[in-house]
């Protein structure tokens, strides 16, 4: 069990494209860091660095106390699981997972014994003698968590584990690989485009886009906190409602003809400066017209989502999604009127997209 | 319900099927038909009488001691084309898998022996191996190495080899190097993960994946060895020097055209049949079913 820490680790491909431009944090001993943003952010090539897949242009990737930047894969003491399993073919679900101690030189009833153990805990007992082509996507999936779990690794690398499963096989494994991870006490690092996952497996959580990393924090602060227009709109679903809108005053937002108060606003801000106001579809709370900050908002369609109703329409001539929970409103089409508790107004620059937050 | 689409009666299948039984049989079926027919009969110096003679024709064929020779030289020549062609296509494969500068380029010369007609490569090889006329022959000589494919069976064997060898390689290299390409990276990255070091990945993962390209080459290059070499022999060595490089279909070919024995030629052909519909069973049969996974 170990630490990671990356120190402005960059790739940089033959021809110039810059994957990932100088990224920065440190994951502790058992720790799990998921890596989220949407595809060719860099997520995985960042991941594939710690491996030992791919080169590292420049910077510092550690594991432990020990820099590892010129350690074969093989030598870092690391375990991955990948997107399409990467199971042997050719091996019984057995060889599968004893092949990386038999290349260790692992004593045969020392290997004998792993197996047996990790084949325990994720419930593949009955199928040590099968082929890979003869399990299904999900059996699969634990025989290349299998894998992994036998070397007793000090980190564990997933490059986007679940994303060949059905949505329901999908949230119970997340939750399998959760108490696992726990139980083993193994430090991970976790590569997904799927912020749920991202939202519920991670203890720390790192948006990417673009190379670099937008927002680094528990997931929870991620949420409440955006530090970027970039993160406000990719973690949260559905998305949040970004409306154009200036600074009015200290704490104090103008959207349209309406004033509403943001208290989380920076207040050294020039009034009439252009921003971008961020408002979660599950935060709105229905006012009456005519209340100071209510806004007017034209409901257009409603999804029906159980729990939930999801409320399609426009604000201010921008489309607008408002969340509720079934029967708290009235499921008509037309006007409503709506505000949002000051706490919950999230302001964005026009220009960079970064948050205008109290810091 | 029956699932796919099929069709009543049996006049439109039988139809359709038609072109393809008819060219079979034409081609394949009648001519193999009248070998064996052939073999039964005994004709005389100038084909002016014919007579069913039973099994008399194969009785000499197995007393004659030159087609003993045939056999072993067979063996020998098949063998080795057989474990030459594919193991250093297979290494050629490997080294461009790789991602290499100029690898299409190399990829692509790799590839030009094989539309060399078989004959034009024997002309070639003469001509480079030629202990009078060839560079490569007279380097050999002028290194104080004695090699004359002319008046030496040895060396003309070698040669024979050699020369089907390389005609052979683009071949199989083509479908080593599809195959390489099929295997998952996925799949040897966790190998890499799994502390598996290049010569022991290739012999536990590369290598088992590839076996179904291995077992096909495998079919392949044995038909190949057995019929498609006559033209190399034929313009390299004709099959001499006395006999040291005839194989069984040039033998066939020889004793035929050459000496006139039609039905001693066509007992022989039907030995071959036999023998490559043997071969090629015993591969589906046996080894077939281990290369599957």
């Amino acid at each position: 069990m170990a630490q990671v820490t990356l120190n402005n680790v960059k790739k940089v491909y033959a021809g110039g494209v810059e994957a990932v431009k100088g990224v920065s944090f440190d994951i502790p001993d058992g720790g799990f860091c998921v890596l989220v943003g949407p595809s060719g952010c860099g997520k995985s090539t960042l991941l594939r660095m710690v491996a030992g897949l791919e080169t590292i242009t420049s910077g510092e990737v550690a594991i432990g106390s020990r820099t590892v930047n010129q350690v074969e894969p093989a030598d870092r003491d690391i375990a991955m699981v990948f997107q399409n399993y990467a199971l042997y073919p050719h091996m019984s679900v057995y060889d599968n997972m004893a092949y990386g101690l038999r290349n260790r030189g692992t004593p045969k009833d020392e290997i004998e014994k792993r197996v047996r153990e990790a084949a325990k805990i994720l419930a593949i007992e009955a199928l040590l003698e099968r082929r890979p082509r003869q399990l299904s996507g999900g059996q699969r999936q634990r025989v290349a968590m299998g894998r992994a779990i036998v070397r007793k690794p000090q980190v564990f690398l997933f490059d986007e584990p679940l994303s060949n499963l059905d949505a329901k096989l999908r949230v119970q494994m997340r939750v399998e690989i959760k108490k696992l991870q726990r139980a083993l006490g193994v430090t991970a690092i976790y590569v997904t485009h799927d912020q749920v996952e991202a939202m519920t497996l991670s203890d720390k959580l790192v948006v990417m886009n673009a190379g670099e990393v937008e927002q680094i924090g528990l997931p929870a602060d991620v949420y409440r906190k955006p530090a970027s227009k970039f993160v406000a709109t990719f973690i949260g679903s559905p998305p949040m409602n970004i409306l154009p809108g200036a600074v009015d005053g200290p704490g104090i937002v103008a959207l349209g003809e309406t004033i509403i108060e943001a208290r989380d606003l920076r207040e050294d801000l020039a009034e009439g400066m252009p921003v971008e106001i961020g408002l979660r579809p599950e935060d709105i709370e229905i006012a009456s017209e005519g209340q100071a900050g209510s806004l007017p908002f034209d409901v257009e369609f409603i999804e029906e989502l159980g729990a939930t109703q999801l409320f399609h329409g426009k604000l201010a001539g921008e489309p607008f999604v408002m969340q509720a929970a079934t029967g708290e409103v009235a499921a008509h089409e037309g006007r409503l009127w709506i505000a949002v508790d000051p706490d919950k107004v999230h302001v964005f620059d026009l220009k960079t997209g970064a948050r205008l937050g109290k810091g | 319900m029956q699932k796919n689409a099929y069709f009543k009666g049996l006049t439109i299948p039988f139809l359709l099927l038609l072109p393809q039984l008819v060219i079979t049989a034409l081609f394949f079926y009648w001519p193999a038909s009248q070998a064996v027919w052939q073999s039964f009969l005994l004709e005389d110096a100038f084909g002016t009488s014919t007579e069913f003679v039973w099994f008399e024709n194969y009785q000499t064929l197995f007393s004659d001691p030159g087609y003993l020779r045939a056999f072993i030289n067979t063996i020998v020549f098949s063998t080795a084309v057989c474990v030459l062609s594919l193991s250093i296509a297979l290494l050629l494969a490997v080294m461009a898998d790789r991602q290499l500068r100029g690898g299409e380029i190399y990829k692509t010369l790799l590839i030009w022996p094989y539309a060399v007609a078989p004959a034009v490569a024997g002309v070639l090889w003469i001509f480079m191996f030629d202990p009078s006329l060839g560079m490569l022959g007279r380097g050999l000589l002028s290194l104080g190495i004695g090699w004359n494919p002319r008046l030496n069976g040895h060396d003309a064997m070698l040669l024979v080899i050699l020369a089907a060898t390389w005609k052979q390689i683009s071949y199989n290299f083509l479908f080593f190097l599809a195959g390489l390409q099929a295997i998952p990276k996925s799949v040897i990255e966790a190998a890499v993960i799994d502390g598996a070091r290049p010569m022991r990945r290739f012999w536990t993962i590369v290598f088992p994946l590839l076996s179904p390209t291995t077992f096909f080459l495998l079919v392949v290059n044995i038909v190949y060895v057995f019929f498609d070499t006559f033209g190399i022999i034929d313009t390299v060595t004709g099959g001499g020097p006395s006999g040291a490089t005839e194989t069984l279909v040039y033998k066939v070919f020889a004793d035929g055209k050459g000496g006139s024995n039609l039905g001693g030629s066509a007992a022989q052909s039907v030995v071959l049949l036999i023998m490559v519909i043997g071969l090629t069973a015993v591969q589906f049969r046996f080894i077939e079913r281990k290369v599957s996974y």
